[in-house]
C-alpha cells in the first residue's frame, strides 16, 4: 500500500466502545453486499448487517469482529462501525457459540427473529474460525 | 425516670443495628455509582455517532419520516417515567413523579389524554395504590439497565407512536400522538434534576452549535437509500435516547441512595450518642437512689439502735 495514510476506526457498541485505533483496511457486510474500505474512501453511510468485520491494523495485524445490525459511516478517513451488539473475536467463547447456533437452528421458527438469531450466531462463529 | 435502663440499652443496640445496614447501603451504592457512571460514559460514543450520523442525514435529505412528523391535531400523548425498583433513596422516587404529575397536568390542559408507561416497581406502585390506569410497566433494573430493557422500552413506544396512521385503536396498542419522557438527569454527586422531555415527534438537533465553515459535514453517500437508511436509523436513535435516560436514572438512584443512606447513618449515630446519654443518667439516678435508699436504711437502724440503748 503506497499511502501512508491510515482509517482511523472506532468499533462502538451501544453500550461500550468496542475497540477504536488506526487500521490499513477495513472490510464489513452490508446490506448491499461485502464493502472494502480503504484509506480516502468517499463518504458513505450504510447499513450494515449481522455479519464479520475484519480490520487490518495499522501494525500489520487483523482482527475480527462479530456485530449485528447496525451502522456504518466513513468520512474524512474516519469510519466507524454502530452496532447494538458487538464482540471481537477473542471475547466470544466458541464452544457456546456453537451450541447458540444449534439451538436457534434447531427451534426452526421461521420468523425475522429466528432468522435473525441464527444469522448473528453464525457471524459469532465464523468470527472466531476466521480468527484463528 | 421513664424508661429502664435495660430499655435503653436495647434501643442503643437495635439503632446500632440499623446503623450497620444504612452503612452497608451507603457504601453499596457509592461503589455501584462508579460503575453507573462509567456506563453512562462507554455508552456516550454510541450515542455520538448516532447523532453525527442522524445530522449528517437531516443535513443532506429532506427528513420526511413517520418518527419526525408533528402531528396535525395531537389527541393523545405517552409519558414514560422512570422510577427506581426500591426505596430508601430520599426523595428520588417522587421527585420524578412530581415532575411526572406536573407534566401530565400540563397536557391534560393542552386537551390532550395521557398513557402512563412505567419503569420502576416504585412508580408502579405510586399509580397502582392510587388506582390510574398505567398501559405499560416495566421493572426489575433501576440501578443498572441493559442496552436490550431499554430497545424493547423504545420499540414499544414507537410502535404506539406510529399506530395511529395505521389502523388506530387495534390489538394490544394504544397509538399516540406523542411521547414524553420524564428521568432524572445527574449533574453531579449531590445534584440531580427531575426533568421532561419529549421524545417524538423527533426534533432532529443537529448539533448545539453550528458547525464551522472548515467543519461542514461531508457530502455523504448513503447505501441502499437515504429513505431506508434513516428508517434504520430513527429508531435507533430513539432507542439510545431511552437508554441515555435509563443510565442517567441509575446514576441518579445510586446517588441519591448514597446520600440518603449517609444522612440515616449520621442520624443512628446522633440517636446513639443521645440514648446512651439517658441511659447513663438512668443508671447514675438508679445508682443515687440505692445509694440513699442504703443510706435511709442505716440511719433508720442507727436511729433505733440509739433508741434502744
Amino acid at each position: 500500500m503506497a499511502t501512508d495514510k491510515l482509517l482511523q476506526v472506532e468499533l462502538v457498541a451501544a453500550d461500550r466502545l468496542v475497540w477504536s485505533g488506526q487500521a490499513t483496511m477495513v472490510i464489513a457486510r452490508t446490506t448491499e453486499g461485502d464493502v472494502g474500505i480503504l484509506p480516502d474512501h468517499s463518504p458513505l453511510l450504510s447499513m450494515v448487517i449481522e455479519g464479520v468485520v475484519d480490520v487490518q491494523t495499522a501494525e500489520g495485524e487483523t482482527w475480527v469482529a462479530a456485530v449485528d445490525a447496525g451502522f456504518l459511516s466513513v468520512a474524512d478517513n474516519r469510519v466507524s462501525i454502530l452496532s447494538e451488539r458487538a464482540e471481537m473475536s477473542h471475547e466470544i467463547d466458541l464452544e457456546k457459540a456453537r451450541q447458540d447456533l444449534e439451538r436457534a437452528k434447531a427451534s426452526g421458527e421461521q420468523d425475522d427473529a429466528a432468522q435473525e438469531a441464527v444469522r448473528r450466531a453464525e457471524a459469532r462463529v465464523r468470527a472466531v474460525e476466521r480468527a484463528s | 425516670m421513664a424508661l429502664s435502663v435495660r430499655e435503653y440499652r436495647a434501643r442503643i443496640k437495635s439503632t446500632e443495628s440499623m446503623k450497620k445496614i444504612t452503612r452497608a447501603m451507603e457504601l453499596i451504592a457509592a461503589s455501584r455509582i462508579i460503575k453507573a457512571q462509567q456506563r453512562a460514559q462507554a455508552a456516550a460514543p454510541y450515542a455520538n455517532e448516532l447523532t453525527r450520523a442522524v445530522s449528517a442525514l437531516a443535513t443532506f435529505s429532506n427528513v420526511d419520516h413517520a418518527l419526525t412528523t408533528e402531528p396535525v391535531d395531537p389527541k393523545r400523548a405517552a409519558v414514560l417515567i422512570v422510577t427506581s425498583d426500591r426505596g430508601l433513596a430520599g426523595a428520588y422516587s417522587s421527585n420524578v413523579l412530581k415532575e411526572a404529575e406536573r407534566l401530565i397536568e400540563k397536557l391534560k390542559e393542552e386537551g390532550k389524554d395521557v398513557d402512563v408507561y412505567m419503569s420502576g416497581r416504585k412508580g408502579e406502585a405510586y399509580f397502582k395504590f392510587r388506582q390510574r390506569p398505567v398501559v405499560r410497566t416495566w421493572s426489575g433494573f433501576s440501578d443498572q439497565p441493559t442496552y436490550d430493557k431499554a430497545a424493547e422500552m423504545g420499540e414499544v413506544l414507537i410502535n404506539a407512536f406510529i399506530a395511529d396512521e395505521a389502523d388506530g385503536e387495534s390489538q394490544d396498542v394504544s397509538p399516540v400522538d406523542e411521547v414524553h419522557v420524564v428521568y432524572t438527569r445527574f449533574r453531579s454527586m449531590l445534584s440531580q434534576e427531575p426533568v421532561a422531555v419529549r421524545m417524538l415527534p423527533l426534533e432532529v438537533v443537529e448539533g448545539t452549535e453550528p458547525p464551522a465553515a472548515d467543519d461542514l459535514l461531508p457530502l455523504y453517500e448513503f447505501e441502499p437509500s437515504a429513505e431506508e437508511v434513516l428508517d434504520s436509523l430513527l429508531p435507533r436513535y430513539v432507542v439510545s435516547r431511552v437508554f441515555f435516560a435509563l443510565l442517567q436514572s441509575a446514576a441518579s438512584e445510586l446517588a441519591a441512595r448514597q446520600k440518603a443512606m449517609k444522612s440515616a447513618t449520621d442520624n443512628a449515630d446522633e440517636l446513639i450518642k443521645k440514648y446512651t446519654r439517658i441511659a447513663n443518667q438512668a443508671r447514675q439516678a438508679g445508682i443515687t437512689q440505692e445509694i440513699s435508699e442504703i443510706v435511709g436504711g442505716v440511719n433508720a437502724l442507727a436511729d433505733a439502735n440509739a433508741g434502744r440503748d
